[in-house]
């Protein structure tokens, strides 16, 4: 087996020096009756590297890459061009196989990646303070909720009907099972919902998503300002961290807390993860904050060098009183995300934004020409939402078949909600204007 | 006030009088200084080539196009050279042995990297049609029905996004079981005092009261004060324990089935901490002990990277009485192939998902990998690997245990447990082991924990060293242990030296948080 | 005049008419190294013997502080939540968390004093 490096010679010996003559000895702890006899009867034997690939090539060739049709999906989901670059630095030994940089004194190239990633983040969002990430942007939100009743002592959240129905449905779970009260409004395609009207005494914060999962973008300071008024917490969502370069950031705003979901940059599709939960806040919240955080101080001699901090806030010190059960985040998407940031810099970060509305915009243009589709949006950054005069679930399976991903029915997330007819559509600088001529083309033929 | 009692201290230590001679750029031959990226811009400068934008207007309504965002200008060299030269000042498994305790940082195979970007996997979006994601489907029911055969479990939920995300999944199925049953008025959880700290985290988050039970001077679980546990205290009632096995002192707990024969008499549910699970992988089933549900660290057990803190994975098995309750999405097969249930209310045949833990629908990327690793061990394989492991801790155990001093007798599982007792009166810490350790080019054990034993060294090899260097790592470590009884607790405390860093200030660090860069 | 009570827990009480002031013992900062945070209790807080009053921090560890006795917090220390590093400098002067007005000063009854609290940490090391 290529990956264990004893030979039955050093089993031998090491079997002695431990003054054993099996290894069968050695679990001599585990009651008789659950040990196995030998290898579990039924399941394959070891493979070469060959076989291996062949089995799983065989495997990935039954799904459809999205790059490899016209595709047009996002919903919390985006395909973007990622450098090579960024894959390449990624999967040297020394980041991919380190771990969690708890000696620092060999870990500066974790910890200042760590450090330069929250300057990202805080800068993004607008916000003074970053962690070190979260598994993803959904459980970010919960976590946000989760901090914003800590900070508030109260135990209402109120969500938005624009909010990504997974992130909604993760805090969901979360208030039912730890015991907080969680208002989520109904489904708002049309982005015209009154949040304001929803905040009160009791209420510790407001979840809003911006762009929202319609796609509306919104100015949400006024909100901020209500919130403020009745002393609650105002959390605002991102799913589509590239939007972060073009719009009026939620810190400027007036939010809270900012829960992200970071896979836009340097991370590919992935069937949905791993992922990368970016959270974002004020300076005065940061001890009820989740999550690992690194922070810049001085060796022995007197030079810059960096540190896990404020670690009493975690489980592995607090336990029963930590803020958050987390441990593992997700330091390698992390650590792409960061490399393609500083790839694209002020300059390609803020054009590649215009760019992904550029296409948006383009696209919302063709599509309104289509018989039978509407297009619901005013404002939009790269994604928007079309009526169509069929329901959208068996018009994107027909246009499956005939090699167009023609983005995401708003049934499938919001099932039962009477949205059947509703279509996400999402473009980036992925897409060329021939993808977009096939799209309309074939959506004016099915419709 | 509560006491800090395992030992561990905050100090910065003793530099030496003499620092390293200096050189003129501030590098030490390939120990590069490297400035933070904020400190590097090159305005106006990008390391990527856009293409053009069409020409077309704004359609952002009320809210203004955004001002300066604050990031440098780099060129794609200048980006290459940044990451490079970090990379260059971290330890990882591909340097050397990184025998950190309960972390289990094994090998990992580059096959597995290469295999999570096969576009069939790595370039779907998580809402294509299923006709068009039958590939990635089938990877989640190929490594479902591994995990689910080797640990004789009937269910899985795969979502979970990390160990304590798992833990926080399983005690959520326990949760919503209890509340089916009417008894949700159980509201008492028994953990260890030996339990990693995600597990009293994850059961008070949820409602619980943390109910610890302490340890036997053998390092297990005190199985009849766990027992005397069972019965309701102060009228409140147990809804499960929390055990890790085997546990974080590295033993395996003998009594377990009697354990969770009694736990279930009592209308309790037993969740097992599977972090360890690379001890008796492929040997011993955690049904067989009697588990309701337990987690699996894909990237422990089954050799996904841990890319310097994540991202992890952590799906959990369920016993058939946790099962219906397990959340969505979960993948079934039908004529048609497969599909995925995504929505807990058209759930069929008795589920009663307890809801969602994240969006979409798992770690794909790491299924990929750890289903790779899989493959390519096979059932023997992996008997051969756990085999492999628990002998390379007993070796390392048997070659330290008379100038170390051992907390407990073996046989050991698949790490070794040592405390400070060796180096009472020298003037040397644990921590000062830990460092000194790293001047001779090894990452650290895991130091200060478990808590049950004081100035814990928790050694963990894994299969995937060689006994080249398990010897090479015996030998150090035991000239360490003897120097620090022959004095010279100077020595000690001022290690490391010949890293990129001494040992840090993380005092100043935590009262005065600086967590980014700002500008001038 | 005012008297130094201790408790098995390491926190300090001196009393003077009906209020008192609490803080850890120089033991206890010792024990705990470099202290990098403390949280204080909300003026106007009521708290019952035993029972969580306060928490402290170092770098790799937090612990509760207990209060020694019940009563009503009628003031928190301000300068040792800026610089927490007073409780190691003064953990039994300038370090002191904060003032309670006793609710039921019977309870001073079951501290020990400085000579029996010394002869405790004997025990101890």
């Amino acid at each position: 087996m290529r990956y264990l490096p004893l030979t039955d010679a050093d089993r031998k010996a090491m079997l002695a020096a431990v003054g054993v003559s099996s290894v069968d000895e050695l679990f001599r702890d585990v009651p008789a009756s659950a040990r196995l006899p030998g290898p579990i009867a039924g399941l394959d034997a070891h493979q070469g590297e060959l076989e291996v690939e062949r089995a799983l090539s065989a495997m990935a060739a039954r799904s459809v890459p999205a790059g490899s049709v016209p595709s047009f999906l996002g919903a919390g989901a985006y395909r973007h061009h990622v450098p090579a670059t960024v894959d390449y630095l990624i999967q040297r030994g020394e980041f991919l196989t380190a771990y969690t940089p708890y000696q620092p004194e060999i870990s500066q190239g974790t910890l200042q990646v760590l450090f330069e990633f929250q300057t990202q983040v805080a800068m993004l969002t607008g916000m003074e303070v970053a962690n070190a990430s979260m598994y993803d942007g959904a459980t970010a939100c919960a976590e946000a909720v989760m901090m914003a009743n800590r900070l508030t002592r109260r135990s209402r959240a109120v969500v938005s009907g624009g909010v990504h129905p997974h992130y909604r449905d993760t805090t969901a779970t979360l208030a039912r099972m730890t015991g907080f009260d969680l208002a989520g409004l109904p489904a708002d395609p049309a982005g015209a919902e009154d949040l304001a009207a929803q905040v009160d005494e009791s209420t510790s914060c407001v979840v809003v998503q911006n762009p929202s999962v319609f796609g509306h973008v919104q100015d949400y300071s006024a909100l901020a300002r209500a919130c403020q008024a009745k002393g609650a917490l105002l959390v605002v969502v991102v799913t589509e961290a590239m939007s972060l370069g073009l719009l009026t950031p939620p810190g400027e705003m007036g939010a809270d807390i900012v829960a992200a979901e970071g896979q836009s940059l340097g991370n590919a599709l992935n069937f949905g993860g791993p992922y990368l939960g970016l959270f974002a806040t004020r300076d005065k919240y940061v001890r009820q904050m989740p999550g690992r955080l690194c922070g810049q101080t001085v060796d022995a001699e007197g030079r810059r060098g960096f540190v896990l901090t404020l670690s009493t806030r975690e489980q592995h010190i607090r336990r029963e009183k930590a803020t958050s059960n987390i441990c593992t985040n997700s330091g390698l998407c992390a650590l792409a995300f960061s490399i393609h940031l500083s790839l694209l810099g002020e300059g390609g970060f803020t054009a590649l934004a215009r760019l992904n509305h550029a296409k948006a915009v383009q696209l919302a243009g063709k599509l309104g020409a289509v018989k039978g589709a509407e297009v619901l949006n005013g404002a939009f950054f790269n994604e928007f939402t079309v009526r169509l005069s069929k329901p959208a679930a068996g018009v994107v399976d027909t246009l499956a078949q005939r090699g167009v991903l023609a983005g995401v029915p708003a049934s499938r997330l919001f099932p039962g909600a009477g949205l059947d007819d509703l279509l996400l559509v999402a473009a980036t600088e992925t897409n060329t204007e021939a993808d977009m001529d096939a799209l309309a083309k074939a959506l004016g033929e099915v419709l | 006030m509560t006491m800090n009692n395992q030992g561990r201290p905050t100090d910065v230590g003793t530099p030496d009088a003499s620092p390293v001679t200096g050189t003129f750029s501030g590098n030490r031959g390939l120990q590069m200084e490297e400035a933070l990226i904020f400190e590097q811009d090159s305005p106006g400068q990008c390391g990527v080539d856009l293409p053009g934008a069409p020409t077309t207007e704004l359609r952002l309504g009320a809210v203004r196009p955004r001002g300066r965002v604050g990031l440098p200008g780099l060129s794609e060299p200048s980006v290459v050279r940044h990451y490079t030269r970090l990379s260059q000042k971290n330890y990882s498994i591909d340097t050397g042995l990184y025998p950190l305790g309960s972390c289990t940082m094994k090998h990992n195979p580059r096959l597995n990297e290469k295999m999570a970007r096969l576009p069939g996997f790595a370039d779907v979006h998580p809402l294509q049609p299923e006709s068009t994601v039958q590939g990635a489907l089938a990877v989640l029911d190929t490594l479902s029905h591994w995990l689910i055969t080797l640990t004789g479990m009937p269910a899985l939920a795969l979502s979970p996004g990390a160990g304590a995300h798992g833990e926080m999944c399983g005690m959520m199925a326990i949760k919503a079981a209890l509340e089916a049953r009417g008894e949700d008025r159980r509201k008492r959880v028994l953990v260890p005092d030996s339990a990693h700290g995600t597990n009293p985290a994850t059961a008070a988050a949820l409602g619980f009261v943390v109910d610890p039970v302490p340890a036997m001077e053998d390092g297990r679980v005190d199985a009849r004060a766990l027992m005397d546990k069972l019965a309701p205290a102060n009228g409140v009632e147990v809804a499960g324990i929390m055990l890790t096995n085997p546990n974080t002192c590295g033993l395996f707990e003998r009594d377990i089935v009697a354990i969770s024969e009694a736990v279930h008499a009592a209308g309790a549910y037993f969740y097992c901490d599977g972090a360890n699970f690379n001890a008796i992988v492929g040997r011993v089933r955690p049904a067989d002990l009697g588990v309701d549900a337990m987690h699996i660290n894909l990237h422990k057990t089954f050799s996904t990277p841990h890319g310097g803190g994540g991202p992890g994975s952590g799906p959990v098995v369920l016993s058939a009485a946790l099962a219906p309750f397990a959340p969505v999405p979960f993948v079934v097969r039908d004529g048609q192939g497969f599909r995925l249930v995504e929505d807990g209310g058209a759930a069929q045949g008795g589920a009663r998902p307890f809801g969602r833990m994240k969006a979409f629908h798992g770690q794909m990327g790491m299924f990929v990998r750890a289903l790779a690793y899989i493959l390519s061990h096979g059932a023997d394989g992996l008997w051969q690997a756990s085999g492999d492991a628990v002998l390379n801790a007993n070796y390392v155990m048997a070659k330290l245990k008379d100038v170390m001093s051992p907390s407990f007798e073996g046989p050991c599982m698949h790490e070794c447990l040592f405390d400070d007792r060796f180096l009472k009166g020298t003037g040397v810490s644990t921590l000062d082991i830990a460092k000194a350790l790293i001047d001779e080019g090894y990452h650290p054990m895991t130091v200060y924990f478990p808590l049950v034993v004081h100035g814990a060294m928790l050694i963990e090899p894994t299969e995937t060293e060689s006994k080249r260097d398990l010897d090479r790592f015996i030998a150090t470590l035991g000239a360490l242990a003897e120097k620090a009884k022959q004095g010279d607790a100077g020595f000690f405390q001022a290690a490391p030296r010949h890293t990129p860093r001494r040992r840090l200030d993380e005092t100043t660090a935590a009262r005065k948080p600086e967590l980014r860069w700002k500008p001038e | 005049m005012s008297t130094i009570k201790y408790t098995k827990d390491h926190e300090w009480i001196r009393v003077e008419g009906d209020v008192a002031t609490v803080g850890i013992s120089d033991y206890a900062q010792r024990q705990l190294g470099d202290v990098v945070f403390v949280e204080l209790p909300d003026v106007g807080r009521a708290l019952a013997k035993g029972k969580d009053a306060a928490v402290v921090e170092s770098v790799k560890a937090a612990s509760e502080v207990y209060a020694p006795v019940s009563g009503e917090v009628v003031e928190a220390n301000a300068a040792v939540a800026d610089e927490p590093s007073l409780v190691n400098t003064g953990a039994m002067s300038e370090g002191w968390f904060f003032k309670l007005r006793l609710s039921n000063p019977a309870e001073l009854d079951d501290l020990m004093d400085e000579a029996a609290y010394f002869e405790y940490l004997e025990g101890l090391e």
